[in-house]
């Protein structure tokens, strides 16, 4: 039984179990994927309509549909390298029966063998220190004040720490989120040295007994060495006051952005310990395909995606959920 | 930015200089080259599709094959194609409105409240015209104090009501920039995603009400294959003027200017290049292709010279250099200038063949340049003049007063003395470029 009928079946338990909170679950992801799962299945299903064999005219629409969807370009030619040995081994001759194959081929991408948690890793002592970095506009204020809402309404004691200094306005916006979820915020002016707001933070973590804190950063691209240099420092800073920290690193990436993904992949893993992704704003168009690539080239796994603006648009990434989001319409 | 991009290019391409005669062989791998790189830097499947193909079809076309060098040629063909993709002729704003209204539109984080600050600077310097900033974005936390916070630092005003109704908002800074003599009023708008039906109908309410003669998109430059949906949803209920690329300072390959224009024939009009609010560029097609190819953009560099160099103090610097009296307060007047000119990574890159020279990657510390400065500063008036006299116990003074250590001070000093001598030497007229 191929990977595609594996998910089917246990979707289908799960609705026939009544087990109202997964249903719950799936349904946001399918309702914040219903854009981006159109293009993309409806095209995978009038490529199996259109094609009464498999030829070449097949994969090049194949091809077409995966690079169109920002999976990575050299993991797109080594996926239909792939695909198309299977298809001469395993003698597979019509496109239906290939439908099971790409998506059993997809997930074997992402998850490889590694076993892949997706849950939070809490200190086991001390405040948890969670720091989120990426380039500009890709949602890092958002995604900490989700995020932080949901650590509030589990009964936790969040700070929230406003190091993005430099931007206009990210200070207030950090602040804005606090109060509109209940959580306090620890903020010097713009323009202050970033590593100094992240120390005073922490050190206000440990003397008050706060069991979060989540660390905003300044938008940087991953070329400006200067700017890297200055996040080198602020990760120095966390390690050096808390031990272990930050527990989390977390890289927010916007699911719009095409192959410059795995170069930020790439270069924030470099100056810091990423432990993951949020995918952001997959609520549009976009399918976020690059985090394949990702996956594949730099290892780092998504944890969380983001739906939308409001504070509960924020959902635990789930890598079977994703790909069933992406061909419910075919199964 | 499209470093990658024009070096994939540039090696396929001299594959084929090597050939005598264009067949459809030996040409084979440069096409899949070129289609690869340019899938690489995000260019849309369809435009990679048609690009090749004709560049295809023109380099096995008769003309190619009667030329002496075909290799040329193909090159050629390529850029032409390149700058025929990007738009052809770069299309300047349309600000004919008293005051001209422009509409700053775009998805989330794609950097419009920033862009707009950039615009109106530009708008300001180009023109010497007052420019007035209105705060549209009534939905994210603390857009208005991003907008404020961006005019204060700019000198530029900033018009708002708070969280109010945008048309609302934008009547009644209309009225004012009227009374008021304003010549631009710019409208920031909050981020959405084009298929937010709810709010792209507000922007078309507001586009109805104020009749903007600009609906610039603001994208960013990073994005990937999904882009053409976004300005097609944009381009479908806005009627777009033209498109700002945004972040084209990191290193991204930028393969959505390609796509923009030729998809939906709505010209880029700006690239956004800094973090600065000074960074804002009109965006040329032909010479980003050159860009991209790796021919370098010496126009653009020369161009960027002559506008923050103020060319009376250039010229009494040159004619200082020629009779031999330049001194460090020259020096310092041209390190002043050099800041001016914004990141040198930026100018380098200009350069033709900088790629080859292993110019693109080079990465200059803005200290470096702010520690001369503060050496030559930390002389007196009289050390700048005379140079010569400075010895060990000067040296340890001015270290002392800059916070440097002797052997920068000992450094820079030497460094004057070699520019003195190759000055000589350009003035005696057997001057050899450094490279």
């Amino acid at each position: 039984m191929g990977f595609f009928s594996k998910i089917k079946n246990v979707f289908q338990n799960e609705e026939k179990n009544k087990n109202q909170d997964v249903k719950k679950e799936v349904q946001v992801y399918e309702k914040g994927l219903t854009k981006t799962r159109e293009n993309f299945v409806s095209r995978l299903a009038s490529l199996t309509k259109n094609h009464k064999k498999i030829d070449e005219d097949y994969f090049d629409e194949l091809e077409e549909i995966l690079i169109m969807a920002d999976i990575g370009v050299n993991t797109v030619m080594e996926f239909m390298d792939r695909l198309r040995a299977r298809v001469r081994k395993e003698k597979i001759e019509s496109p239906e029966d290939l439908k099971e194959v790409i998506v059993d081929e997809l997930f074997i991408i992402y998850v490889h063998d590694d076993v892949l948690v997706n849950k939070i890793q809490y200190a086991k002592e001390g405040p948890t220190v969670l720091l989120f970095v990426g380039v500009n506009g890709v949602g890092k204020t958002t995604t900490i004040g989700k995020l932080a809402h949901q650590q509030v309404e589990a009964g936790k004691k969040v700070l929230l720490v406003a190091a993005d200094t430099f931007r206009a306005g990210a200070v207030e916006q950090l602040k804005e989120w606090a109060k509109r979820i209940g959580a306090d915020c620890t903020y010097k002016d713009s323009g202050s040295d970033p590593a100094s707001v992240v120390y005073d933070g922490l050190q206000k973590a440990k003397n008050e007994n706060y069991d979060v804190v989540l660390i905003d950063t300044a938008g940087r691209l991953q070329n400006k060495v200067n700017l890297m240099k200055e996040l080198e420092k602020i990760n120095r800073v966390i390690g050096s006051f808390i031990e272990n920290a930050p527990h989390e690193t977390l890289l927010v990436l916007d699911a719009t952005t095409g192959q410059n993904g795995i170069s930020q992949a790439k270069a924030f893993q470099e100056i810091t310990n990423i432990t993951g992704i949020v995918l952001t704003k997959l609520d549009g168009t976009a399918k976020g395909g690059i985090v394949l690539a990702i996956k594949e080239e730099v290892g780092l796994p998504v944890k969380y995606i983001g739906l939308g603006e409001t504070k509960e648009d924020l959902q635990v990434f789930d890598i079977e959920k994703y790909i069933y989001g992406l061909f419910k319409d075919m199964m | 930015m499209f470093e990658s991009l024009g070096e994939r290019l540039q090696s396929a391409v001299h594959k084929i200089k090597g050939y005598g005669k264009i067949t459809e062989e030996n040409i084979g791998d440069a096409m899949r080259e070129i289609r690869l790189a340019l899938l690489e830097a995000d260019v849309n499947y369809k435009v990679v599709k048609e690009f090749t193909s004709s560049v295809k079809e023109k380099a096995l076309g008769e003309e190619v094959q009667k030329s002496i060098k075909p290799g040329d040629l193909f090159v050629k063909i390529v850029k032409d194609e390149l700058t025929e993709l990007l738009g052809g002729e770069s299309t300047p704003l349309n600000t004919s409105g008293k005051p001209a209204i422009l509409m700053l539109v775009g998805l989330q984080g794609s950097g419009k409240t920033t862009t707009i600050g950039k615009l109106a600077a530009y708008l300001r310097k180009k023109h010497a015209k007052k420019p007035l900033l209105v705060a549209c974005d009534v939905y994210r936390p603390a857009a208005i104090d991003q907008l404020k916070q961006v005019g204060k630092s700019l000198g530029i005003e900033v018009y708002e009501e708070g969280k109010k109704d945008p048309v609302e908002i934008s009547k009644n800074a209309l009225a004012y920039a009227k009374e008021n003599g304003y010549d631009y009023v710019l409208i920031d708008t909050a981020g959405r995603l084009h298929i937010d039906e709810e709010l792209m109908l507000e922007l078309k309410n507001l586009q109805k009400e104020i009749a903007p003669q600009e609906v610039l998109l603001v994208l960013d430059s990073m994005m990937g294959q999904d882009a053409i949906n976004v300005i097609q949803g944009f381009h479908d209920d806005l009627n777009l003027t033209g498109v700002i690329l945004t972040k084209l300072d990191g290193d991204t390959r930028g393969g959505v200017a390609l796509s923009v224009r030729h998809l939906t024939h709505v010209p880029i009009k700006f690239i956004g290049v800094s973090e600065k609010l000074d960074g804002l560029e009109p965006f040329d097609p032909e010479r980003m292709a050159g860009r991209i190819l790796g021919m370098g953009d010496i126009i653009s560099l020369v161009e960027k010279a002559t506008e923050v160099i103020d060319e009376e103090e250039a010229m009494s610097t040159a004619k200082k250099m020629q009779s031999g009296k330049f001194d460090l307060n020259d020096f310092l007047k041209t390190t002043k200038q050099i800041r001016k000119l914004g990141p040198l990574e930026n100018l380098l890159k200009m350069i033709p063949g900088a790629s080859k020279m292993g110019l693109n990657n080079v990465q200059i510390d803005p200290k470096q340049i702010a520690h001369i400065e503060a050496i030559i500063l930390s002389m007196t008036p009289y050390e700048r003049k005379h140079p010569e006299v400075i010895k060990a116990s000067r040296k340890t003074r001015i270290a002392r007063g800059c916070g440097q250590s002797v052997q920068e001070v000992n450094k820079l000093l030497a460094q004057f003395d070699n520019m003195k001598k190759m000055m000589k030497q350009m003035t005696n007229g057997n001057m050899k470029m450094p490279f």
